[in-house]
């Protein structure tokens, strides 16, 4: 007989680590339908037996999508059984969400999770009391130690073939006489197996459950209103009180907990250090400072610290180069291949996804530090160092960690503004996080630093920094637009243990991020490059121009919209602008563009591409150039990962103006007033060095766009779009 | 009234009442904060805000503005 599964737990009690031991490889995500969660099914192997892993919740109350999507599966698509994992570790919150599945009246398993942890702290878990207290089986099991396992499938297995439905957890006498009561008045409206959890979701006020059933709770109020006065509480405080209440018992019944030692677990004492007043900052700062630095690697004079992900990357580069395009070309000239040919397969194919590829390395390894990050348990610890910053701005600590994600790649980066409980603030963070360089500008900025900047390994940082300040001011600017406008949100986030990362899990996280990234590599970068090559070594009479891009297609594009970009100081150079739209693509394409465009190797350090670089870009125009590449719009998977957190294509399309204007003016400013400091505007050409000067035009408009900016910032309601609009109140959250 | 924001530091304290409504009140009483039960406060995040509590033996941050709304004895 085939089961349907269901997975559910609170957030960090090892449920994905569950989900992977259960289903091995066999899995499949797609979407919830109509929300923006990820919805991750998978067989168990050897059995007959579909689980579906619910998103990490604390309740099943209908204030955060998460929530609502896995009550509403469980109450519409009902399960065949639920397995639910709780931490035994920390059992009293755990239990809250427990209590509540069980009151669905679906078979339920709980899995007792991280028995290990419990054992080592010395505390003992009367697991066959709190199977009868609870009325359903309780498994021991350890995920991350592979341990009670296939204890559980059997139990799960014999669970759902039975169909036999939990004993609920009573209340006190009060509570269940107005269970009992709501129960009558929803009769047979609600499934008899759910009537439960209906009748105490009514009782409690949920608001979706009031609404639906309005005469029902009207029926019951009188009642709800005497035990609230006997009480002297609200309804919904009490039936909280209540269940913890229950909850206490049977944890005070079922736990023998041995005694702490007196200066707090190990990962207490590490907590102390670091998030502590004095060294939280500099240990954020310093871990951020190892993990970039160590990767990108770091120049401040003679001093040179080469980082591993450059190395790696320079070493494939090298080999792509040598012996991989060369044995081609060669091969090509023995057998009488034609040129356009040669140059499709040598330059277009091999020269574009060659640079992408190449700098897989310095990808895997940065994916891999912030996947140890994630799991050790710093992230939020991050948040909650950060966040008074952030709230300044308007935005929650917890908006920090999908940039931090999104500087590896901005797809996981936006996915990750999935945390963030407050609808206006993960819009916001999903529309900005790409402002951070992502892995795949890295390239971009490499090229510049090398061709343009002397090699100067602040500018990287620099980089960084931009894309911070555009973030928070984004974050003033973007809440005096009408949708994103209201009051601060709560930020109220658990911070669990640390704790030493699952190899299994840290290596499946990288690997899954990279092999999207290859993906992308050989599908859209190569069609990319294929197009990119043909366009600039053909003519509009489709003749093949024998890599004289003069006369391209994509010249006399680049020539129209170069003056779009003139002002930003690019002169005209055609390349920079289709390098820039070839970006929209992917952005380490910008390389890879201009390693066709110049007929050069497009290594990271091609000195041919630098010396066609540093001919055409000042210190001032680099800049300008480097802040539109790395602000404006991002690649077509990012536009894509932030359609499906935005939900429509309007707004995505808003999105992206607003980053490609923030692009352009930020490029303005930098270029009008970098250029007025002197030797700043000056390019070598085969040699010599031209002043171009300051440039006066682009230094007044600069100085427009300052005064409108900060007009911006500091007006109240510069848009004309907030006057009228009543102040925020929480239930107009709930319906956005 | 006494709100979790005046607590001290290295304190411990005890709920008396909830105050505040829909999402925010319903939040706290998720994470296990409810009257009579037991916080300490553990620490304040480096600039000030937000602080970090123990409750039903786990670790919870929370900001200032929200600690406003849980009443303590």
């Amino acid at each position: 007989m085939s089961l349907t599964i269901a997975l559910a737990g609170n957030p960090n009690s090892g449920k994905t680590t569950l989900f992977n031991k259960l289903t091995g490889a066999n899995q499949r995500v797609g979407n919830w339908p109509g929300v923006t969660i990820d919805k991750k099914t998978g067989k168990v192997r050897g059995h007959d037996i579909e689980v579906v892993d619910l998103p990490g919740i604390y309740s099943l109350s209908p204030y955060s999508p998460e929530e609502l999507v896995s009550r509403n599966y469980l109450l519409k698509e009902t399960p065949d059984a639920i397995i639910n994992i709780v931490d035994a570790t920390n059992l009293e919150r755990n239990l809250f969400l427990t209590l509540q599945i069980l009151d669905l009246g679906i078979p339920t398993v709980v899995a007792l999770n991280m028995m290990d942890q419990v054992e080592k702290l010395g505390d003992r878990v009367d697991v066959g009391k709190l199977s009868k207290e609870l009325g359903c089986p309780v498994v021991p099991i350890s995920a991350i130690k592979n341990q009670g396992i296939q204890d559980l499938i059997e139990r799960i297995e014999k669970a759902g073939g039975s169909g036999e439905v939990p004993e609920p957890v009573l209340f006190d006498g009060d509570m269940e006489g107005l269970i009992a009561e709501a129960r009558d008045a929803l009769g047979s409206k609600v499934p008899a197996d759910r009537s439960r959890f209906y009748a105490v979701k009514l009782v409690e006020n949920d608001h979706q459950i009031c609404t639906e059933f309005a005469s029902e709770k009207e029926s019951i109020a009188a009642s709800v209103s005497e035990v609230e006065r006997k009480r002297d509480d609200e309804i919904d405080s009490i039936v909280a009180d209540s269940r913890y209440n229950r909850i206490s018992d049977i944890v005070g019944d079922c736990v023998k907990r041995a005694p702490r030692d007196e200066r707090g677990t190990l990962s207490d004492r590490i907590d102390r250090v670091v998030t502590s007043r004095i060294w939280g900052i500099p240990i954020f700062l310093g871990v951020l400072a190892v993990v970039f630095l160590g990767i990108i690697g770091f120049a401040w004079g003679d001093f040179e610290v080469v980082g591993i992900g450059t190395w790696c990357t320079d070493w494939l580069n090298g080999f792509i180069e040598d012996p991989i395009q060369s044995t081609v070309a060669d091969w090509c000239a023995d057998n009488g291949v034609s040129d356009a040919m040669t140059g499709l397969l040598v330059d277009g194919i091999i020269g574009g996804v060659g640079a992408v590829i190449g700098f897989l390395p310095q990808m895997l390894i940065l994916f891999l530090a912030l996947c140890i990050l994630e799991d050790i348990g710093y992230m939020s610890r991050i948040a909650f160092v950060m966040d008074r910053v952030f709230r300044h701005f308007g935005l929650s600590g917890k908006s920090l960690i999908p940039v931090l994600v999104g500087t590896g790649c901005g797809v996981p980066g936006i996915m990750a503004s999935r945390t963030i409980e407050s609808e206006r603030d993960r819009r916001i963070t999903a529309m900005t996080t790409t402002f951070i360089p992502c892995g795949a500008k890295l390239p971009v900025i490499a090229m510049l630093t090398s061709a343009v900047f002397g090699g100067n390994g602040l500018v990287a940082v620099g980089c960084y920094v931009m894309g911070i300040i555009c973030i928070l001011i984004s974050g003033i600017i973007l809440k005096k637009f009408r949708s994103l406008s209201g009051a601060a949100t709560p930020f109220i986030m658990e911070l669990p243990p640390y704790h030493i990362p699952s190899a299994s899990n840290i290596v499946k996280g990288t690997l899954d991020r990279g092999w999207a990234f290859v993906k992308k590599a050989g599908t859209i970068i190569l069609l990319a490059c294929i197009l990119i090559w043909f366009l600039s070594n053909f003519t509009w009479g489709l003749e093949f121009n024998g890599g004289e891009t003069g006369n391209s297609i994509l010249a006399s594009i680049g020539e129209v919209l170069m003056y779009v970009f003139m002002p930003l100081g690019w002169g005209d150079n055609w390349e920079l602008t289709v390098g820039s739209i070839t970006g929209l693509i992917a952005k380490e394409n910008i390389v890879g563009t201009f390693g066709t465009l110049f007929g050069v190797e497009a290594g990271e350090n091609g000195e041919g591409l630098e010396a066609v670089l540093g001919s055409m870009l000042s210190t001032a125009s680099g800049w300008s150039f480097l802040a539109f590449n790395l602000i404006c719009a991002p690649c077509f998977a990012a536009i894509g990962a932030m359609h499906r957190e935005l939900g429509s294509w309007k707004d995505t399309g808003i999105a992206v103006a607003y980053q490609c204007i923030l692009a352009y003016c930020v490029g303005l400013v930098l270029y009008g007033i970098l250029g007025c400091v002197g030797g700043w505007n000056t390019v070598v050409i085969d040699g010599v060095t031209v002043d171009n000067g300051v440039p006066i035009g682009s230094t007044i408009a600069a100085i427009v766009v300052i005064a409108a900016f900060v007009y911006i910032l500091w007006a109240k309601d510069p848009f004309r779009q907030l006057a009228g609009r009543d102040e925020y109140d929480a239930e107009d959250e709930v319906k956005a | 009234m006494k709100t979790l924001r005046d607590a001290d530091v290295g304190s411990t304290v005890t709920v008396v009442r909830l105050h505040g409504e829909g999402a925010l009140k319903r939040h706290i009483m998720d994470m296990g904060i409810t009257k009579g039960c037991q916080i300490y406060v553990r620490k304040v995040a480096p600039l000030g805000d937000p602080v970090e509590i123990t409750v039903r033996g786990y670790e919870l941050s929370l900001r200032k503005s929200d600690a406003e709304s849980i009443e303590i004895a």
